[in-house]
């Protein structure tokens, strides 16, 4: 199609398309959802922008095949790599080694010097001029004996050398004065820098690019912004939405009588003459919730809490039979709050504010907050409802009442348990993990996205999703 | 406005008093040249909005806005039939048959256009703004799917109005829960967040070219301190212009405590955050004004 802009820039190199199809087979496999379409908006995007400008490229691509926040995060981590890899593939092919070339002049170099240049560099924050220091850094080691092979090992130990560290400097040696403090993030950059020549020098020396490993956990993980994996739980739980929606149904129907209201009756027969001949019924009181869900907010389940009030969230947008507790002493209610927030930052300061949970001492008390629950819904716990309880089971030494637990597992058609913990931690200390779980129809650790989605799979009876 | 390239679209922005980043220039790019709507996600008074209204004052192109709110059905975005007037026409047209009248109400003339009908059906090509998108439910996403893909809108009585002129599409969301899969697919992804240091300072001096530099630039690291406090509502780029615009007002030559206490309330806006910043920034202004670079 002939652009009505005039003549099209000139088209990549070639290959180009090859490499960018891998990249999108890349992101998917981390989860990513690229579509044929966006592949195809973002080859249209490429040809209106320079390629030659990285900058240009980088941000076409990300407006049309990243299309939320946290994609548009494992967008540059992958890009990132990718592009490195792909050129350093293409340089081993092609037999390219620069290694005597680029450490020039490392053998020259005074360490305090160096020092003093790196410093500078960060604090000034100057990307290129960090790229080399780093390459000079990494020679100037090279000559004290050889790396220990290790990449990480090797960043932190020039780190250390060069004397490196974040915040307020200590004062010179010399009483130069005060260093300027040094900011985490640019010193973070430098790092990286160190990492990837160290990288290029490997892979140089080797000939071959080490195995590409899926991101790790931790850089993708959840917690520390939780607009960000919003989405994330929130598809978990559209999921189990659907799964759960067809639990139960064997047991409704028309089971259950009406009732005669003997009031509405007794009038009603006033029509004729005081016989009863039309029976008036009670009108069916509405379905009561079916989903209970518990939440332990207590300072022992800090880092989890975010992620557990996010999952809490996305369960209100799922289901309109839910109610909700949040429980640190004591149980409070919070399914208004869910109900009249529609944001999820609101909702979490709401929590933290009128909950009311924390009384006195801020301890957990499982026991307590089990006798609590039970008293306030005892009678609406019916074989259809699920419960689900998010804590850690740390009662610090106070009575577990386990038996209680177990009349509102046994009232309840299903109860289960994340535990925001890894199993291994289950029972050491004062986790009473093992006397809770016998009554549960299932107990799941559950810190990510992914525990979460094997949950939902347990319960629609599949197989927990593999590590 | 010439879309030759990014530099010429970031020019034109400019000299409508929207300094856009790199990313942001790109886009309204892309947008022209492949036609597709910009969804534009971010915190709230990052300019999401202004971004749509600077496309339509540099491509001199009419803005049609839709605010979106939750209950906003077809009627209110699409169009409606204007049946009191379709009511007259049956009653004045009382010899018409049947067949003659029922022809006749439902053409052009009975149609009442909403925005996202004017946008389509407009002769001159305009600038489309769907804000704050997420406002609305799932549903209306559903219907806007047809608009944002074909630029086509489908009547059951009139058949098809198709775009007679391609419009610039901006869609607006603060996130405040997440969009279709579907809609996103269509739509060119920016996300706008504050602006660096030097980016907002920029953007003040153009608003308020009357504040000297120290000062503006005193008025930009304030600011930035206090977004990076856990607000209720960290302040938007358009209150920091709003204060410096104030700053002068005062005839204020640096910003101390005592004046950052006076005119706080224009960046800080609920009690808990008023305490929280007097607290924690105000503090700090008792220092004297570093001496700038």
């Amino acid at each position: 199609m002939p652009s009505p802009y005039g003549p099209r820039p000139e088209a990549g190199p070639p290959g180009l398309t090859a490499k960018l199809l891998g990249f999108c087979e890349e992101l998917r496999g981390e989860g990513v959802a690229v579509g044929t379409s966006e592949i195809l908006d973002a080859f249209a995007a490429l040809e209106q922008v320079r390629w030659t400008s990285r900058e240009d490229f980088r941000e076409a691509l990300a407006a049309t095949i990243a299309k939320s926040q946290e994609d548009r995060r494992l967008f540059e981590l992958l890009f990132e790599r990718w592009f490195f890899r792909s050129a350093e593939a293409e340089a081993i092919e092609r037999g390219i080694d620069e290694r005597d070339r680029r450490y020039e002049g490392g053998d020259r170099l005074d360490l305090d010097e160096l020092r003093e240049q790196v410093r500078q560099a960060i604090v000034e924050g100057d990307d290129g001029e960090m790229r080399d220091l780093a390459r000079l850094a990494i020679s100037a080691f090279g000559r004290q004996g050889e790396g220990s092979g290790v990449v990480g090992v090797d960043v932190q130990r020039i780190r250390r050398t060069l004397g490196l560290s974040a915040g307020q400097q200590p004062p010179a040696e010399d009483g130069a004065g005060e260093l300027p403090p040094i900011d985490r993030e640019q010193l973070n950059a430098f790092e990286r820098h160190l990492r990837r020549e160290l990288e290029r020098d490997l892979i140089e020396r080797t000939a071959t690019l080490p195995p590409s490993r899926p991101l790790a956990e931790l850089d993708r993980a959840l917690p520390t912004s939780p607009t960000q994996d919003l989405a994330a739980v929130h598809r978990a739980v559209s999921q189990m939405k659907r799964r759960l929606a067809t639990l139960g149904h064997e047991q409704r129907g028309r089971r259950r009588g009406r009732t005669v209201d003997v009031r509405r009756t007794m009038r009603a027969s006033l029509e004729t003459g005081g016989v009863p001949l039309r029976l008036r019924y009670r009108p069916k009181r509405p379905r009561r919730p079916e989903i209970y869900v518990l939440c332990d907010v207590s300072t022992s389940v800090t880092s989890a809490s975010v992620f557990f009030l996010s999952v809490l969230h996305a369960l209100h947008d799922s289901f309109r039979k839910l109610r909700s507790f949040v429980f640190i002493e004591r149980i409070s209610e919070v399914t208004e709050v869910f109900e009249h927030e529609r944001d999820f930052r609101a909702i979490a300061q709401r929590i933290s504010s009128e909950g009311g949970v924390a009384d006195v001492s801020g301890y957990t008390d499982y026991g307590r907050v089990w006798l609590e629950f039970l008293a306030e819904i005892s009678d609406e716990l019916d074989p259809r409802s699920t419960v689900i309880v998010l804590g850690d089971a740390r009662t610090n030494g106070r009575e577990p009442h386990a038996e209680v637990f177990a009349q509102i597992a046994e009232r309840a058609g299903r109860l289960f348990w994340l535990n925001p913990e890894p199993k291994l931690y289950w029972n050491y200390g004062d986790s009473v993990m093992a006397a809770y779980e016998r009554h549960c129809d299932g107990a799941f650790e559950c810190w990510t996205t992914r525990h979460l989605e094997s949950f939902v799979n347990v319960v629609a009876g599949g197989a927990p999703a593999s590590d | 406005m010439a879309v030759g390239s990014v530099t010429e679209v970031k020019e034109a922005l400019a000299k409508v008093g929207y300094l856009a980043d790199e990313p942001a220039a790109l886009v309204s790019f892309l947008a022209q040249r492949l036609e597709k709507p910009i969804l534009v996600e971010g915190p709230a008074g990052v300019g999401k909005t202004e971004l749509a209204k600077a496309l339509s004052r540099a491509s001199d192109r009419e803005l049609i806005r839709l605010q979106c709110y939750e209950g906003l059905d077809e009627a209110k975005a699409l169009y409606e039939w204007n049946y009191r007037k379709q009511l007259l026409r049956i009653q004045a047209g009382g010899e018409d048959g049947w067949s003659d009248v029922h022809d006749d109400i439902f053409n052009a003339e009975f149609l009442l256009e909403r925005p996202l009908m004017q946008a389509i059906a407009s002769p001159e090509p305009v600038v489309l703004l769907i804000d704050e998108i997420d406002k609305t439910d799932q549903e209306f996403e559903a219907m806007l799917l047809e608009l944002l893909s074909d630029f086509q809108i489908t009547i059951p009585e009139l058949g098809r109005v198709a775009a007679t002129t391609m419009p610039i599409v901006v869609l607006t969301s603060n996130n405040s829960r997440e969009l279709t899969e579907a809609l996103k697919r269509r739509c060119l992804y920016l996300w706008l967040d504050y602006p660096e240091l030097e980016r907002e300072m920029e953007i003040v001096r153009l608003h308020a070219p009357e504040l000297p530099e120290a000062l503006a630039r005193r008025l930009v690291e304030v600011v930035q301190m206090v977004r990076a406090l856990d607000l209720k509502k960290p302040p938007s780029i358009a209150e920091s212009i709003d204060w410096a615009r104030t700053l002068l007002l005062m005839g204020a030559e640096d910003i101390d405590q005592e004046t950052f206490e006076q005119s706080m309330s224009i960046i800080v806006k609920h009690r808990t955050d008023i305490e929280l910043v007097a607290e924690r920034v105000g503090v700090k202004l008792a220092e004297p004004l570093r001496p700038q670079a």
